[in-house]
């Protein structure tokens, strides 16, 4: 018998195994809570709890699975049910009394408490299945598919659908014919540059040298920006997968994982999966009887943004801080411990099993010509379901924002969506119809960093926002080139100036010529893109900075040192002290006509005032500039 | 060895295969500015970004000092391109260094002088905010005085205190904060220093200079 029948046995009999467990899963009914790290935050692991406890007291036989997240983080904690008879129905915003009743009325009695349903996970004549909504007709799962709904440390759930399949037939081929596959996909990397999978495997398998790495950059840093952790969380044996498959294509013998150690949930998930993978025969020595070996470890980043930068990933492992050098030479031809290393997203390493199982020329129907395959967004910010959803490449941001996430709360109008984390750029409401890939993005002055999408609205000053990222990039800077240590902290000293209404004319004019030179000037990608959000804002909001700048006044009432809160004296119900109650500092009290005025030099802008005003009277207002108070105060 | 030809600013120059173009320039009397390049170390930093230059079908700037001669190269170490970037990087240096030079020990041979001179640029900050860092001058060794706010961060102290001397210097922090310190942020005087002042020699500014002139030849 020659390998490539061995694998395939051995495989048919894991696959078999691990349906046959899948199968038992749906004997009886079966509960899955979903507990990454978004779920507990919302209080998934109580919901649990109780849920166990409600099950025992009413001697109720039901499995009860831990899952990841199926990207409805908005909704957390999510549970979803299958009992048999009914459609899996997945419940959302789950408290401790729904998760009793579910327990008690569905699967006790025959109610499945629909008023409490998010959506179906299929059609059915009952509940609205998720694909119903406009959010399930725009997304098209590829990475994210079993997110959610399989458990992540229980390896035979992602056997038994289809998982580890692509390593067996990868294993059964030439290691030229996957890296062709993945050229021939045209999957582009998911950090952040976009730059060819392929050519990156096919730099690496080509230079010269016994022993080379692969590494799964699990380094996800950006504000905003949880695609990476989730993915880890809900599915890890999928980049596990690939990332074995990719060491079988380039040659390496040895893999990790560089994971932040703020990720712990992450951490240890991948871990486990890493084990049960060994010891089902899928890492280790003589993987499936091919003859090929491949192990992994995990390394903890202590978390510096500058570490997701390859170079700097590098150092870190290999125990020197973690600063960025000149390249070339690249990390394929000289990377960790000067050997040939591929560094691939955890977003990247997923795809491959799909590619590989389905064909270049499948996942090529999907997305963009120049940008084949799905994106990943998190979304965040100002949108009513925040979460993560997976679209083609090519879906508008329309679509994001209004179908996807539901639009604006509170009756907001959209003001601008930053994307592509702290070194993306801020797009207008003008770009809203712009299909989304790697090549529209980047000449929006954006880019599709890791995915990372922050929505703002009309509440959100543009000089602030760039300010708070460039406030971040400065301080994750690692401080080794001129360009980005100095740069980018004279461009925050002005952005901070302008804020408070120090701006001085010529400052746009500076901060543009900074930007300019510290892009083309410094020596990684993280100073190469600080001024990414400045140059965006200038470019679509450059009269919100001429504002701040010539007339003292934030036209979106956010900088605090360019607002005063101002109680309409004509709107002011005189009878009512809401405020004056709400004011932690006094600065509120009635005057000779019993209506409420605002002493300035008191108040310290906590808007509690604003708040607490009656929604009826609306009497509480912030103006800018400041001076306009006094002005108010002069025509009463 | 093997040697190349090349052209810089339109002279014609030898150099030896694979060598640094920055090299190959000040060998062949070509200044090109340059802070925390080290003639002999293994990797360089590229950390102060001034040694720019532009090469024939290069689409843009290059740093000299990371970029190998190649037969028949055409470079030019003047251009607007170059000129912009190396004065935006010489101007940020200025604006976190301690501008004192009449009182300094390194007036007339400061490498921040020269590079000023050469270019053209004046020795003040004009564009720019002053960013100061209030760090204190380190007098507690005998032979070395350390001023941390004429520091450049360029380097070379670091690489020659490992290299010829006791190791004691290293880098500190990230981003503005990063700094030259001892391992523990202790004075130099506690730090196991032995007062070789190698690193002395090698600081291109005033920031570590010789306490006794006489007993370091710089």
């Amino acid at each position: 018998m020659n390998s490539s029948s061995i694998v395939a046995e051995t495989f048919a009999k894991l696959q078999q195994k691990s349906r046959t467990a899948w199968q038992s899963l749906r004997d009886r009914p079966l509960i899955l809570v979903g507990t990454a790290t978004c779920g507990r935050a919302a209080g998934a692991l109580e919901i649990l709890k109780v849920i166990k406890e409600e099950l025992e007291k009413h001697g109720i036989d039901a499995q009860v699975l831990e899952v990841g997240c199926m990207g409805h983080c908005y909704a957390e904690p999510l549970v979803t049910v299958y009992k048999p008879g009914f459609p899996p129905i997945s419940y959302g915003y789950v408290t401790e009394g729904i998760a009793g009743r579910l327990v008690q009325d569905f699967l006790g009695g025959d109610d499945p408490c629909l008023e409490f349903a998010l959506a179906a996970l299929e059609t059915n004549d009952m509940v609205p299945a998720l694909t119903d909504f406009p959010r399930g007709m725009i997304e098209k799962p590829i990475i994210l598919d079993k997110c959610g709904l399989i458990d992540p440390e229980q390896i035979e759930h992602y056997i038994a659908l289809g998982g580890y399949a692509a390593q067996a037939r990868a294993l059964t081929r030439e290691p030229e014919w996957v890296v062709e596959e993945i050229k021939a996909s045209g999957l582009r990397g998911r950090g952040g540059a976009g730059f060819p999978t392929g050519r990156k495997w096919e730099t690496c398998r080509l230079a010269p040298g016994e022993k080379k790495y692969v590494i799964c950059n699990a380094d996800e840093g950006d504000p905003g920006a949880f695609m990476d952790r989730a993915i880890l969380e809900s599915n890890p044996h999928e980049v596990l997968e690939g990332l074995a498959i990719a060491a079988y294509a380039v040659g390496a013998r040895q893999g990790y994982f560089y994971i932040r150690a703020e990720y712990p949930l992450a951490v240890e998930r991948v871990k486990k999966a890493i084990e049960q993978a060994r010891q089902a025969g899928l890492l280790g020595t003589n993987i499936l009887g091919s003859g090929f070996s491949f192990d992994v470890d995990v390394f903890q980043g202590s978390g510096a943004f500058v570490c997701g930068e390859e170079t700097a990933l590098i150092a870190s492992m290999e125990g020197e801080p973690g600063l960025p050098r000149h390249r070339p030479p690249f990390p394929a031809t000289a990377g960790l411990r000067g050997r040939p290393t591929v560094i691939n997203n955890v977003k990247t390493l997923a795809y491959v099993p799909h590619i590989i199982e389905r064909g270049a020329q499948w996942f090529r129907e999907t997305g963009t010509a120049g940008s084949p395959g799905t994106a990943v967004f998190a979304l965040a910010g100002k949108v009513i379901n925040t979460g993560l959803a997976e679209v083609p490449m090519g879906t508008t941001l329309r679509q994001l924002v209004y179908d996807v996430g539901s639009g604006i709360p509170k009756g907001k109008s959209f003001k601008a969506v930053q994307i592509g984390g702290p070194s993306g750029g801020c797009l207008p409401e003008a770009a809203l119809d712009m299909p989304i890939d790697f090549d529209s993005l980047s000449q929006a002055g954006a880019m599709m960093g890791s995915g990372g999408m922050v929505i703002l609205d009309e509440d959100d000053c543009m000089v602030e926002i760039a300010r708070f990222f460039l406030d971040f990039t400065q301080k994750e800077s690692c401080g080794k080139c001129t360009m980005c240590r100095l740069g980018t902290r004279q461009m925050l000293d002005i952005l901070e100036a302008i804020t408070k209404g120090q701006g001085k004319p010529g400052d746009i004019e500076l901060l543009l010529e900074l930007a300019e030179d510290v892009k083309a000037g410094s020596l990684c990608g993280l100073g190469k893109t600080a001024p990414n959000p400045v140059l965006s804002t200038i470019r679509y909001f450059r009269d919100e900075y001429e504002a701040h700048i010539k007339e003292r006044r934030c036209p979106a009432l956010m900088c605090q040192e360019l607002i005063a809160y101002y109680i309409l004296p004509e709107k002011c119900e005189r009878s009512c002290d809401a405020c004056v109650g709400s004011c932690p500092v006094e600065a509120i009290y009635t005057n000779e006509d019993r209506v409420k005025v605002i002493d300035q030099q008191k108040c310290v802008k906590c808007a509690s005032c604003l708040e607490a005003c009656p929604p009826q009277y609306k009497a509480v207002v912030k103006l800018s500039p400041p001076e306009l108070v006094a002005e108010r105060g002069r025509k009463v | 060895m093997k040697t190349v030809t090349l052209t810089i600013d339109g002279r014609t120059v030898q150099a030896r295969e694979g060598e640094k173009l920055l090299w190959a320039a000040l060998e062949n009397g070509i200044y090109i500015p340059n802070l925390c390049a080290i003639p002999g170390a293994k990797h360089p930093a590229a950390a102060c970004r001034l040694c720019f230059v532009e090469i024939e079908g290069y689409p843009r700037p290059v740093t000299a000092c990371t970029e190998p001669v190649v037969e028949g190269m055409v470079v030019s170490t003047r251009s607007p391109r170059v000129d912009r970037l190396v004065h935006t990087a010489f101007e940020l240096l200025l604006s976190n260094h301690h501008l004192d030079c009449a009182n300094c020990p390194r007036n007339r041979s400061c490498e921040l002088q020269r590079i000023a001179r050469e270019r053209r640029f004046p020795l003040r900050v004009k564009r720019l905010r002053k960013l100061e860092r209030n760090l204190q001058v380190d007098d507690s060794s005998p032979v070395v005085r350390y001023d941390p706010g004429k520091c450049v961060l360029c380097g070379r102290c670091v690489w020659v205190c490992r290299e010829k001397g006791t190791g004691v210097l290293g880098f500190a922090r990230r981003g503005f904060e990063r700094k030259v310190t001892t391992f523990g942020d202790v004075p130099l005087g506690q730090s196991g220093c032995n007062g070789c002042g190698e690193c002395v020699k090698v600081c291109p500014v005033g920031a570590l200079t010789g306490r006794d002139s006489a007993a370091i030849s710089i």
